[in-house]
Order: structure tokens, then C-alpha cells, then sequence
């Protein structure tokens, strides 16, 4: 596998590496994930969340994403995927200083996905100046003119209303996102185990978004609506060395149900898996690792690599049996640091939506 | 195949048995192709540093957003970016360290646009230790020897400003410091100020210009050329003319060189053609053999010129950064390219060269008797049409003269000029030898003149290179020293004051002002103002000066109407260079219109002055009307007459109060030593060039001689069994070829004048707009046919010591060999 191959499932990090910074740690299984934590806070069980505070960034944690993908669907009926991520590092632990000496370094990937064709644009800024950032009240995620902001009135606990935007050369969208149940605790109340040596980050996520808004590609809009996942993700040492990268799912069900599982390959073990069951009322249940089964059943071709892009995943506690397919086998995101993201359906003993991304390929 | 090989062995053992030919075919070519490939070396790399500079500096290689004024808030690169525009923050500035000034470059890595391309190491070297405190400072490896540090060396600026860590980046121009943006404002002490901003790729849409920044920034859009590349170019073509002369001349050699082998290897063409090779055959060989000689001539010739490009370097460089702020650095790249092009030029001269002999050698019939002197004779019939071609060239440089316009028709001009002399030469020296034989007493001075005719086809190629090489000295002396002349006292008009000081704002104006007004040893505080717009598309800038008797008395007026300064005070009339004059074609008494933000400025011109060396064009007018037609400019210029023995005293005062660095605060004479300096030095290189050229006459001259010395013995035996001793023989031959060479040399005098008058009057104008006084310098030209005659005698001195040793058998045997 080569170098460039391995990176994150949040690529950030990585596409960092790939600019520059550090490229030492690309070495190091999971790129900057993986690197030494010392002088950055760490992650412990039982933190306590409060909101909107932990809407707004934690500059004193290395890295840190907030993250969307929409499973979307225009009159005619055809299905289109959107993602807006923005990421940020610190590059040095310690106090925020002012201006251009202020250590932390944003990036923004955006995407659109038809059947047909796939649209990604990435930036990049420095904190400190006002090119990207986050406030968490009132809550606004920008970087350049990609925007995330809460409309009046924002509730902190479903962080909603939303108004996303993002374009690229030949793609756009405009997005407004609303949800009624509240955010949900990843992992153990918010504190997501990422490998049995302890490796941790702070993890939640809104699954219960609506969406609704206009989406252009090649100039030509149409109007959309479905169904959004949010996640936000902060930590400093997230992943272990050997870890070279992960198959990550978010599944909405037909049902109303939520389904998020992962799966962490790791070169000296069998992979680590692990998910949350997110019932419609919000409810969330950690799975147990053994009761969790995903197999690929198909391979593409993409940029020159093999990904698994068709996949059967059962989970044996709740007698679910599905196979997924992507929208578009194509979906790669040839940013500084590539990866697989994309939208997906699945058939089997539930029926549904959601995304995959596959990193390390 | 085999048989080609052995034809080729048959036909190269000619070159065994005459290794002088070889010599001077192999010199011809060499030399040829050095200095050819040398000013293209020199030429490449300028361009290649150009290319690193302009990207660098944010040249207009990309589009980008300019301030109205010399810096901008930064927020409003935020403001762009959040309107979707990929701009990247640049802050320009120049500090000094170690005494040295350089230009510091603030830019922002993670924006930059990678289009810009050639900074990738930047984007590819740790990021994160550039940006993270203390950052790097990354300078070209010639900068980090100029001021004398290691790499990771921490260095203070000489106003005390902690530098990052030095870190040595090859691709950086020399003089060039590039940091992080944020700590390039900390140095500049200008926080949150941007000079400008870079525009990458596109992505998505973007809001208008107008709706974020108002009428704060303008948009320059990318230019496909550099504006050093305009600047300079003039220059670059100068050396190339230079280097093409080189080139000619030394094709001139190798084409006597293969006329003669050629001629003498008629006899071995019929024997081979006679043993049955057929006549294809033999022309794919002797053309084989003539790109085996290219091309081994060719690399020797190539190593030459990068060795010469090499000597030559530092003088280029110094020259392209002293009139156009060019940086080179010193150290030699050479592209796959020039390799290829260098022995591409090789084979074309050669076979350009040897067309007509390899004609000859085609058309020959297979029984034809070879006719050994053969060449002479045609040589004879073709003079009469070199006379009318030196004619139809003559007549062409002036047609040229009168109709054409451009510099390159100002290099046609001295083209056709050299090469209708030269191809005169020979009809010239044939009709003086004429001269000289008709009047000429008894047998052995009319043998003396009728031989040196004979031998005058043999030798007239190398007398051309000879008179060329002359010519252009004399042209390039005769310039050079006209203009050192002019300079000089140019230069006394030019920086009147005596000290001339640039403040940071107009605030410190202000107070530096008053504190000298306390000062009874400034005797007079003369404000100026500087802009920078364009006329017709050129860059112009617009002097504003006090109205004071130090310029009325010494502004170097070249023409002026009554009471030009007068109407300069009304603010009604200025004074235009020579360049902007030229350019624009403005006559005295005309009108100049000037876009200003106060709108259009109609003036009338008062006067027209002398502006060498600048590559923009320049107005001047008084200083009042000059700030109340640009009111934002900074009011930050001024210039002061100081008593003499003061001045050193008053700058170290203002330094240490006022803490100006040697940017904004420099004396008279430390400018004029600059100035000088760089004056001297911009012709060094056509110097060197001239005199590589005329070495490369002499060695024409010499193997031309060596060769015919050996065609000589048949002429010469008759006369030594008369009774004439071998000294004597020596003797003559010598005083013929002196004979020969001094006229040639005087006949190049006047030409050379012709050359230099042609440089003057239409090559510099139209390169630079600029006009030199001619000077005639008796003295330089006596030098010159001094060093012409030195050159002859020393191509002389194997030739005659060989006849001189000449074992009388050898002599002798001439007769027995007599058909």
C-alpha cells in the first residue's frame, strides 16, 4: 500500500500531511491521527457535554471535524449525495495566539453526487485572520464562502435550523436542514473508543436532519430534499499507529431508524468494529463488536485502486441483514488527500439511505 | 556500409596529411559555436531568473489585486475569500541585513495559488515549521553567502528585528528574502497590512470586485511577458546581435577552410569516383564527414561557450541589476535545449558554409581535369559580383536607414552595413594594389605587388574577419567611451542635491522637516513627489520638483523653449525625457495629456532632457502643481542642499534620530558611485564580446596564412634560385601581409566610425531612447590599428620562421615537382 494511500477516515489530517506538514507521520499508520498527543488535552471517559459551547471549536484538542453528508432526491425522483466538512489542526499545542502566528490550520471539502458524476472542490486557511472558523453562538462554520450557520431560531440541542452552502467550479448547493430530535452521544456517552489500546475521541452526531434546498451541477439547479447526518468529532490521538484506515457507514432506515458502524482495519490485528444503533425516538445502543459482521461483496476500479464498494453487513443482536450499493462507484474525492465518500441504498431486512466512506485504499 | 567507411577513411586521411586545415576548420567551428552558445547561455539564464523573480514577487505572471495605495487592510483578503475569491496575501518590503538590502516577501502558504508554480518547494518543504514561530526565512543560496550566515543561523536586521531562521531555497531569486506574511508584518512594522494579492483558480462563483473592496483595489490582469522581460530585452538583443556578429565571423573561417580542402581533394573525388564509388556514394560521405566534424567542433564549442557564458556571468548580471533591478544568480543552468540548439547551429553554419564547395564537389564531372588553382581564378571572376553585392548592401543599409523604424531594422542597418564592407574589402584592396603596382620601380616591387594580389583571394576571407572585427571595436569603443563621457557630467546634473531622503509616512516628513529647518548647514529643503502612471501604454513616471535654482542651473536640458522653468512654476508645462519624447514622438512646444485623479492634465512641453538608462519614460513638473494633481500620493520625497562638509555629519544625525535606513536616506555621492558603477558596466559584455571577436579575426588570419604558406613555395622558389636569401624572401612576405593588413585595418577606421555613428544615432535610440554626442577618439583608434598590426605580425611570425628554416632542399624540390 502505498504512502499517499493511507490517511484518515476525515482525511484531514493527511491532507495536511500532504501539503507538508509533517510528512514524517504519514509513516505512522493513520497519518497525524496517529501521531504523539503530548502537550494537546486528552480524551477521557465521562466528559460531560454542554451545548452550544461544544458546538464551537477545542482548540486545546488536536484535530477536529464538522462533518455533514445528505442522502437527497429532486422531483423527478433522482438521487443525489452532498457533502460539507470542515476540519480543523492545531499544528502546536498552548494558548491561541492572535493573528497569523495563531497555530490552527482549516480545511473544507465539498461534494455533490448524481448516478452519473461526481463534484468535489477542497480549501485550505489559517486561523486567527477570519478566512474560516467556528462560533458557537451564534453558531456559524465557515471557510472562504462555504457556510454552515443556525437560523433564528437555533435550537443548541438539535443544532438546527441549518443553512449550508458550498461550491466549486462547476457545482453548488444551498441546503437548509431542520430536525426535531435531539443530538446523539456516540460510543459511551460521547466518548468513542477507537482501538482496544485506548485510542478515544469525543463523538456526536444529529442523524434526524431534513433537508430541503437547491443543488447545481454544470449550472443546472434542481430542487432537492431528504435526509441529513451530522457528526462532530474532536480528539488528539484518535487512532493507533497501525491503523491504515477505516469503512465507515451511516444508514438511515426506511423505518426512521439510524444505523452507524465502522470498521478500523489495523495491520497487526483483525480490524476493530464497532457501532451505534440509534432508534427513532433517539435512543442509542452501543453494539458489541462480535455481534457485527461487514463483508465487501464487490470491487471498483477507482483512480487506479481497488475499493470495495459493495458491501453485506449484519448485525446479529437485531437481526439485520442488508447489502449495500453505491449511487455512483465513482465517488472519489481526489482532494490533497483522497478517499471514498459517497452515497449509498440498501435492501435486505431493512430498507434505506445512507453514506460510506472508505479510506485507505 | 563498409564501403562508406572506407570512403570516409580515404577522405578524412586528407585532414592527416594537412592538420593545419583541420586546425582551422575545428577553430573556425569552435569558435563559432562558443560564442554563439555563450550569449545564449547568458540570455537563457536571465530569462529563467526573470521567470523565478516575476513569480516570486507576484509579477504578472498571475492576475492579482493591487492596493490604490502602497498597502491595504488584510481584511480585505478575508473579505475576498469569504466572497469566494482565491486570492492569496502578499507583503512586500526591503530590510537590511548585514548592511545589505533585500526584499522581503510576506506570503501565505496555505493560499497560495499553486499555479504560480514556482515556489513548489515552499508548498513541499515543512509548512508547518514556515508558518509555526519562529518560522523560516528562506533566501537563495548567493544571498545566504552575501550576508555571510549558515543556514539556521538567526539573524537581527540592521534596525534590530529578529529574523526567522535562514533556510536556503535554490529556487528563491537572489536578493530575496521570503517569510511567513505574518512575520513580514512584524518586520515591516505594518500588522495587519497586505501590498497585494494573488489570484489563483477560480473556484465556484465569486461576488463582484466592486461589492467587497470598493474602489480599494484594482485588478491587474496576468501578462504572458514580464515587464523586466520588456524591460530587458533590448538588452538581450544586443548580446544577441553581438553573439550572431561572433558567429558570422567565425563561419567565415570555416568556409575558407573547406573551400580549400575541398579544392585540394578535387583530384581524390575523380580518383574515387573513377575506382567506381558512385556519385551518391560519395556526397553521403563527404556530407557525414562534414556533421562528424560539426558536431565534435560543436561540443568542444558548446564547453567553450559555457566557460565563456561562465567569465561573462557576473558582468551580465551586474548590468541587467543595475539598469533594470534584474537579479541573476551566479551560478550557470544549462537546459537540454541549449545543448541541443548549440549543435544544431554548429551543423546548420557548416553546412552553410560549405554549400557552395559541396556544390562544386556534386556537380563535378568524373573526368574534368582537377584544376588546382581553380579557386583562384573563380575567386577572380566573382569579385566583380561581390562589388555589386557590397554595392546592393550598401544601398540596402540605407533604404533600411530611412525606411525602417523598429531596433531590429536598426540591426539590419549595421548588418548590411559590416557585411557590404566586407564583401568590398577585396575589391578595394585589389584596386589599391593596382595602384601600387603601376606606380612601383623595378622587378622586384612590381613582383611585390602583382604576388600580393595573387595572394589576396587566398586571403581576403580572413581580411574580412579581420576588418569586421575592427569595425565593430572601433564602433563599440567609440560608443562606449562617448558615453562614459556624457555620463559623467549627465550624472552632476542629475542628482543636484546633495542629500536625498524618502521618510516613512508623511507624519515623520513632517517632523524630519522641521527638525532641519533648525539647522543653519541645510541651506535649502527641496519637496519632491513621485507617481508612477502610463501613457500610451508605457510606464511613465512623473517627477514633481521645487522650483530652485539647483535644478534650473543643472537639469540636464537637452533642448528648451524660453523660460521652460517659468512655465514649469505655472504648473502649465513640464519637461519630458528624451525616452518619452522619442517614444511618443513629442516635439518642444507640444502638448502632453496626463491621466491624474484629478482628472486629465494637458501641459505643454518646456523642454527635453537627457534621462540614460532608464527603461520607463519620465516627466517633470513643479511640485505644487505635482500634489495638488495627485493629493493621496505620500508627500515623503524631498532632497536638501547641505554645506559640503556637513552632509556626512547631518546623515548619521538623521539616521540615528529618525532611524532611516539607506533606502531613505542616501547621499550624493554615494549615488553617483552606484550610478557610475552600473554605467560602467553595462557595456562590458559587448566589450568582452568585441574582443573575443577580434581574437577570433587574428586566428583567421593566422590559419588562412598557414595555409597559403604552404601553396606559397611554387611563388617563392624562383625568386630564392635568382638569388634572393630565405631572409629576404621572409622579409617580403612579411611587409606584404603587414601591407595588406594595414590597409585593411585603415579602411576599418572609418567603418568603424560608421558603426559606432550607427550604434548612436539609430541601434540605441530605438533600443533604449536614448541619443549619445558622437566622440572621435584619435587616440582609441590609433590603439586599435596598433593592436590590428600586432595581431598580423604575430599570424605572421610561424609562417615566415618556417620560411625562414626552410632547408633549401625543399625549395629545390619544387622544381623537380614542376609538371
Amino acid at each position: 500500500m502505498s504512502v499517499r494511500a493511507r490517511l484518515s477516515r476525515r482525511g484531514f489530517a493527511a491532507g495536511l500531511a500532504a501539503l507538508g506538514f509533517g510528512g514524517k507521520a504519514l509513516a505512522q499508520g493513520f497519518a497525524e491521527l496517529g501521531a504523539d498527543a503530548s502537550g494537546f488535552a486528552a480524551v477521557t471517559p465521562g466528559r460531560r457535554f454542554a451545548f452550544p459551547a461544544d458546538h464551537g471549536p477545542h482548540p486545546d484538542h488536536r484535530i477536529e471535524w464538522w462533518y455533514l453528508t445528505a442522502n437527497l432526491s429532486d422531483t423527478n425522483g433522482n438521487a443525489y449525495g452532498a457533502q460539507w466538512t470542515l476540519f480543523r489542526q492545531a499544528m502546536q499545542p498552548g494558548p491561541q495566539r492572535d493573528g497569523w502566528a495563531n497555530q490552527q490550520i482549516w480545511m473544507g471539502h465539498a461534494a455533490v453526487t448524481r448516478a452519473d458524476t461526481h463534484r468535489y472542490s477542497e480549501t485550505f486557511a489559517r486561523g486567527g485572520v477570519g478566512q474560516a472558523g467556528v462560533d458557537a453562538e451564534p453558531f456559524r462554520a465557515w471557510i472562504d464562502s462555504w457556510q454552515m450557520r443556525g437560523l433564528d431560531p437555533m435550537s443548541a440541542a438539535t443544532i438546527a435550523p441549518l443553512q449550508i452552502n458550498a461550491s466549486g467550479t462547476d457545482f453548488g448547493y444551498a441546503l437548509r436542514l431542520d430536525a426535531t430530535r435531539p443530538l446523539v452521544l456516540e460510543g459511551d456517552a460521547g466518548y468513542s473508543v477507537k482501538s482496544e489500546r485506548g485510542q478515544a475521541s469525543y463523538y456526536y452526531s444529529q442523524p434526524f436532519f431534513t433537508a430541503n434546498g437547491t443543488l447545481t451541477i454544470d449550472g443546472k439547479s434542481a430542487n432537492v430534499s431528504g435526509r441529513a447526518w451530522m457528526d462532530r468529532e474532536w480528539s488528539s490521538q484518535p487512532l493507533a499507529s497501525d491503523q491504515t484506515g477505516w469503512d465507515w457507514f451511516a444508514l438511515h432506515f426506511e423505518s426512521g431508524e439510524k444505523l452507524m458502524l465502522y470498521r478500523l482495519r489495523q495491520s497487526r490485528s483483525q480490524p476493530y468494529l464497532t457501532g451505534n444503533w440509534i432508534g427513532a425516538n433517539g435512543q442509542s445502543i452501543v453494539l458489541s463488536a462480535n455481534s457485527i459482521a461487514m463483508t465487501p461483496t464487490a470491487t471498483t476500479e477507482v483512480a487506479g485502486r481497488k475499493l470495495p464498494t459493495h458491501w453485506h453487513i449484519a448485525v446479529r443482536d437485531r437481526n439485520f441483514t442488508i447489502e449495500t450499493v453505491p449511487l455512483n462507484p465513482a465517488s472519489w474525492m481526489g482532494t490533497s488527500f483522497s478517499y471514498w465518500e459517497g452515497p449509498i441504498s440498501f435492501t435486505g431486512t431493512h430498507r434505506g439511505v445512507g453514506y460510506l466512506e472508505m479510506t485507505g485504499y | 556500409m563498409k564501403q562508406g567507411l572506407w570512403i570516409l577513411a580515404v577522405l578524412l586521411s586528407h585532414w592527416r596529411r594537412h592538420p593545419t586545415q583541420l586546425a582551422t576548420l575545428l577553430v573556425g567551428l569552435i569558435s563559432a559555436t562558443a560564442l554563439w552558445s555563450g550569449v545564449q547561455a547568458l540570455n537563457q539564464q536571465a530569462r529563467t531568473s526573470y521567470d523565478r523573480a516575476a513569480a516570486v514577487f507576484g509579477g504578472t505572471r498571475v492576475a492579482m489585486l493591487v492596493g490604490r495605495d502602497s498597502t491595504f487592510s488584510q481584511k480585505l483578503f478575508v473579505d475576498l475569500r469569504r466572497a469566494g475569491w482565491p486570492v492569496s496575501p502578499v507583503l512586500e518590503g526591503r530590510v537590511r541585513v548585514g548592511g545589505r538590502s533585500l526584499r522581503l516577501l510576506g506570503i501565505e502558504p496555505v493560499t497560495f495559488p499553486a499555479e504560480t508554480g514556482t515556489i513548489p518547494s515552499i508548498r513541499t518543504s515543512d509548512l508547518q515549521t514556515f508558518i509555526v514561530p519562529p518560522g523560516e526565512a528562506l533566501v537563495a543560496p548567493e544571498t545566504l553567502s552575501q550576508v555571510g550566515a549558515a543556514e539556521g543561523a538567526t539573524l537581527r536586521t540592521d534596525e534590530g528585528a529578529m529574523l526567522p531562521p535562514l533556510k536556503v531555497q535554490a529556487q528563491l531569486a537572489p536578493g530575496v528574502m521570503v517569510v511567513d506574511v505574518g512575520v513580514a508584518q512584524r518586520i515591516l512594522h505594518l500588522p495587519g497590512q497586505l501590498s497585494r494579492l494573488l489570484i489563483g483558480q477560480t473556484r465556484g462563483t465569486r461576488a463582484p470586485l466592486e461589492a467587497i473592496a470598493g474602489d480599494k483595489l484594482r485588478y491587474v490582469a496576468p501578462d504572458a511577458e514580464t515587464d523586466l522581460e520588456r524591460l530587458t530585452d533590448s538588452f538581450h538583443l544586443n548580446l544577441s546581435a553581438f553573439g550572431l556578429l561572433s558567429f558570422l565571423v567565425g563561419l567565415f573561417i570555416v568556409n575558407s577552410a573547406i573551400g580549400l580542402a575541398f579544392e585540394q581533394r578535387m583530384p581524390m573525388l575523380r580518383t574515387l569516383r573513377a575506382c567506381g564509388v558512385s556519385s551518391r556514394m560519395l556526397n553521403g560521405t563527404l556530407l557525414a564527414e562534414l556533421m562528424m566534424v560539426a558536431l565534435v567542433a560543436g561540443l568542444i564549442g558548446l564547453v567553450c561557450g559555457y566557460l565563456i557564458a561562465a567569465a561573462l556571468l557576473p558582468d551580465v548580471a551586474s548590468s541587467l541589476q543595475g539598469l533594470y533591478g534584474a537579479r541573476i544568480p551566479g551560478e550557470l543552468t544549462l537546459t537540454p535545449q541549449w545543448w541541443a540548439a548549440g549543435l544544431a547551429m554548429s551543423a546548420v553554419g557548416t553546412l552553410a558554409a560549405a554549400a557552395t564547395s559541396l556544390l562544386k564537389a556534386i556537380r563535378a564531372p568524373v573526368l574534368a581535369m582537377a584544376q588546382p588553382y581553380a579557386r583562384q581564378q573563380t575567386q577572380q571572376r566573382w569579385l566583380g559580383w561581390q562589388g555589386l553585392a557590397a554595392l546592393a548592401m550598401l544601398v540596402a543599409a540605407i533604404a533600411v536607414l530611412i525606411v525602417g523604424n523598429s531596433l531590429i531594422s536598426g540591426f539590419a542597418i549595421l548588418a548590411a552595413l559590416l557585411l557590404g564592407a566586407a564583401l568590398a574589402l577585396p575589391v578595394l584592396l585589389g584596386f589599391v594594389l593596382r595602384i601600387g603596382e603601376r606606380s612601383a620601380r623595378g622587378p622586384l616591387a612590381m613582383w611585390f605587388w602583382a604576388d600580393s594580389r595573387e595572394q589576396l583571394p587566398g586571403l581576403s576571407l580572413a581580411l574580412m574577419a579581420l576588418l569586421l572585427a575592427l569595425a565593430v571595436n572601433v564602433g563599440v569603443g567609440t560608443m562606449v567611451e562617448s558615453f562614459s563621457r556624457t555620463f559623467a557630467t549627465w550624472l552632476d546634473g542629475r542628482l543636484a542635491a546633495d542629500v536625498y531622503v524618502n521618510a516613512r509616512d508623511d507624519a515623520q516628513a513632517r517632523d524630519i522637516q522641521t527638525s532641519l529647518r533648525a539647522r543653519p548647514e541645510v541651506t535649502a529643503i527641496l519637496p519632491s513627489g513621485r507617481a508612477e502612471i502610463e501613457i500610451g501604454g508605457w510606464p511613465v513616471e512623473v517627477l514633481g520638483l521645487a522650483d530652485h535654482a539647483t535644478y534650473r542651473d543643472r537639469w540636464p536640458l537637452l533642448e528648451s523653449a524660453p523660460h521652460a522653468w517659468d512655465d514649469v512654476r505655472s504648473g502649465r508645462a513640464a519637461l519630458v525625457s528624451e525616452q518619452l519624447a522619442r517614444r511618443l514622438n513629442l516635439r518642444l512646444g507640444g502638448r502632453l495629456d496626463v491621466s491624474t485623479p484629478d482628472g486629465a492634465w494637458s501641459l505643454n512641453i518646456a523642454a527635453i532632457y537627457a534621462d540614460y538608462g532608464n527603461p520607463k519614460g519620465q516627466i517633470v513638473v513643479n511640485i505644487d502643481a505635482f500634489t495638488s494633481r495627485f493629493p493621496n500620493l505620500p508627500r515623503t520625497r524631498f532632497g536638501l542642499r547641505v554645506t559640503p562638509d556637513k552632509i556626512a555629519p547631518l546623515i548619521d544625525d538623521m539616521r540615528k534620530t529618525f532611524h532611516l535606513d539607506e533606502s531613505r536616506l542616501s547621499d550624493q555621492s554615494t549615488l553617483k558611485a552606484e550610478s557610475t558603477q552600473i554605467f560602467n558596466r553595462t557595456f562590458t559584455v559587448t566589450a568582452a564580446l568585441n574582443t573575443f571577436t577580434l581574437g577570433v579575426a587574428g586566428v583567421a588570419l593566422l590559419t588562412s596564412l598557414l595555409t597559403l604558406s604552404n601553396s606559397r613555395l611554387p611563388y617563392l622558389a624562383p625568386l630564392w634560385a635568382i638569388g634572393l636569401t630565405r631572409r629576404q624572401l621572409a622579409g617580403i612576405e612579411l611587409l606584404k601581409t603587414l601591407s595588406i593588413a594595414f590597409f585593411t585595418a585603415l579602411l576599418a577606421l572609418p567603418l568603424g566610425l560608421l558603426v559606432a555613428w550607427c550604434l548612436i544615432a539609430v541601434v540605441n535610440v530605438r533600443a533604449f531612447g536614448w541619443r549619445l554626442p558622437l566622440h572621435v577618439f584619435p587616440l582609441h583608434l590609433a590603439e586599435l590599428l596598433g593592436v590590428a598590426m600586432l595581431a598580423s605580425l604575430l599570424a605572421m611570425l610561424v609562417p615566415v620562421a618556417r620560411l625562414i628554416r626552410m632547408p633549401p632542399a625543399a625549395l629545390i624540390k619544387v622544381f623537380a615537382d614542376e609538371r
